[in-house]
């Protein structure tokens, strides 16, 4: 039993340590950046992150906007209300699909690759090398990973909602045959600027912050092992996939909590 | 060379989120930029506008011809106030245009239809349009329909 209590303890401590330590580094790597001579490592990095997630994020926007056309379509045609499909496509997609598909999107495809590469420069002791050539790895590694996440992630969202409502668009209207000023004009009534396309954006931007947070975290913190890069990399994608999941609720019951 | 073209791909990227955005905000939310300039503000009150939203439709004929921009009401008598901003120049409405609370479609937007009036007079910005009509409150009818038929 009190063997138990003491793996508890023990097991809670070093919880609260890793998070510690967790904060210390996005501290000291959020405040590397701001230097001009960095900006060619950040452009290398928005390059690994977000132009090389472009395509799976187009891919999955339309294929998702066509979806939920055809669902909205079907549903709402019994009413006769095929008019609201452009209006409740763009809400959806504005408000919770956009910002939480892609930063799932952006946690599987990117964040897993700044793992296993951060692992590896640890497991291969690049990280301890460069320490000891006086360059900080926080600074040079870190800062740019995190920094070209926050900068790439409400882009991609931001062209993930465009695409979408185009697909959307391509399957309510130029296959369904529902009208196409119906379509516009009823999401341009009933889309507010700051209240749906702000906070969907300000949405993005936290779950921007939180994946590249715990993917470089992770990285930084692997067991230097084979083993240990393919745990990590599976605790990024998991750890960010639920975190994301679990803050969009909480973020949507504060933004729109008292349908305001 | 390498770098070269992530540099301009990273451009193009950034380029590309920039015009979604903008996307967004022009022809998904409807923000217009140009129209400002040439609206002008007319008010109106209503004894019930039940459910009229912000950036509801402001029709004449049945054509879009403005927004309401802003609703408040007035306690001491118990009206609300609405905004209706008129696109086009002050002196495009008779002084004697009347407004009513109508209900469209099967999700029942209210918006706000305008009637023409015959006064030469127009209404200049800032302006309240005398005749309105408020929306027709279903919950309303039904008691009244009640009570009628029971003393009968």
């Amino acid at each position: 039993m009190i063997d138990f209590v003491r793996a508890l303890g023990d097991r809670s401590l070093e919880r609260l340590a890793s998070l510690g330590r967790a904060s210390i580094m996005w501290l000291s790597a959020i405040w590397g950046l701001p230097r001009w001579a960095d900006v060619p490592l950040l452009i290398k990095q928005i390059y690994n992150v977000g132009v090389l997630s472009l395509v799976i994020i187009v891919m999955s926007a339309f294929s998702i906007g066509a979806v939920i056309a055809l669902q909205f379509y079907t549903q709402l045609s019994r009413f006769g209300a095929e008019d609201a499909v452009g209006l409740g496509l763009a809400l959806v997609l504005l408000r919770e699909l956009g910002p939480v598909v892609t930063g799932l999107l952006f946690a599987g495809r990117a964040g897993s690759a700044v793992t296993a590469e951060i692992g590896l420069m640890k497991t291969t002791e690049q990280l301890s090398s460069m320490e000891m050539m006086g360059v900080d790895p926080l600074r040079r590694i870190v800062a740019p990973r995190l920094w070209a996440g926050v900068i790439s992630m409400p882009l991609l969202t931001a062209m993930f909602n465009v695409v979408a409502i185009y697909g959307g668009m391509v399957v309510a209207v130029n296959w369904l045959g529902s009208d196409v000023g119906n379509f516009w004009s009823g999401m341009q009534d009933s889309v507010e600027l700051w209240n749906d396309v702000g906070k969907g954006m300000i949405k993005s931007v936290i779950f921007a912050v939180v994946v590249t947070w715990i993917s470089v975290y992770q990285g930084y913190d692997t067991e230097p092992t084979p083993e240990g890069i393919g745990f990590a990399t599976t605790r990024t994608v998991v750890i960010s996939s639920v975190m994301i999941l679990a803050l969009d609720f909480i973020l949507t019951l504060s933004m729109y909590g008292e349908f305001k | 060379m390498r770098m070269r073209t992530v540099e301009i791909s990273v451009g193009a990227f950034v380029l590309a989120g920039a015009l979604a955005l903008t996307f967004l905000a022009i022809k998904v939310s409807g923000v217009n930029l140009s129209r400002s300039a040439d609206s002008y503000v007319v008010k109106a009150r209503f004894d019930d506008v039940a459910g009229l939203r912000l950036r509801a439709k402001v029709s004449m004929a049945g054509v879009t011809v403005g927004r309401v921009s802003k609703i408040e009401v007035d306690m001491e008598y118990g009206e609300a106030v609405v905004s209706l901003e008129i696109n086009g120049k002050p002196g495009n409405l008779s002084a004697d245009t009347g407004a009513q609370i109508l209900t469209e479609g099967i999700l029942g937007a209210r918006y706000v239809s305008l009637l023409p009036g015959a006064d030469e007079e127009t209404l200049a910005e800032g302006d309240f349009i005398e005749e309105t009509q408020g929306a027709l409150v279903l919950e309303n009818l039904i008691g009244d329909l009640v009570t009628r038929l029971g003393s009968s």
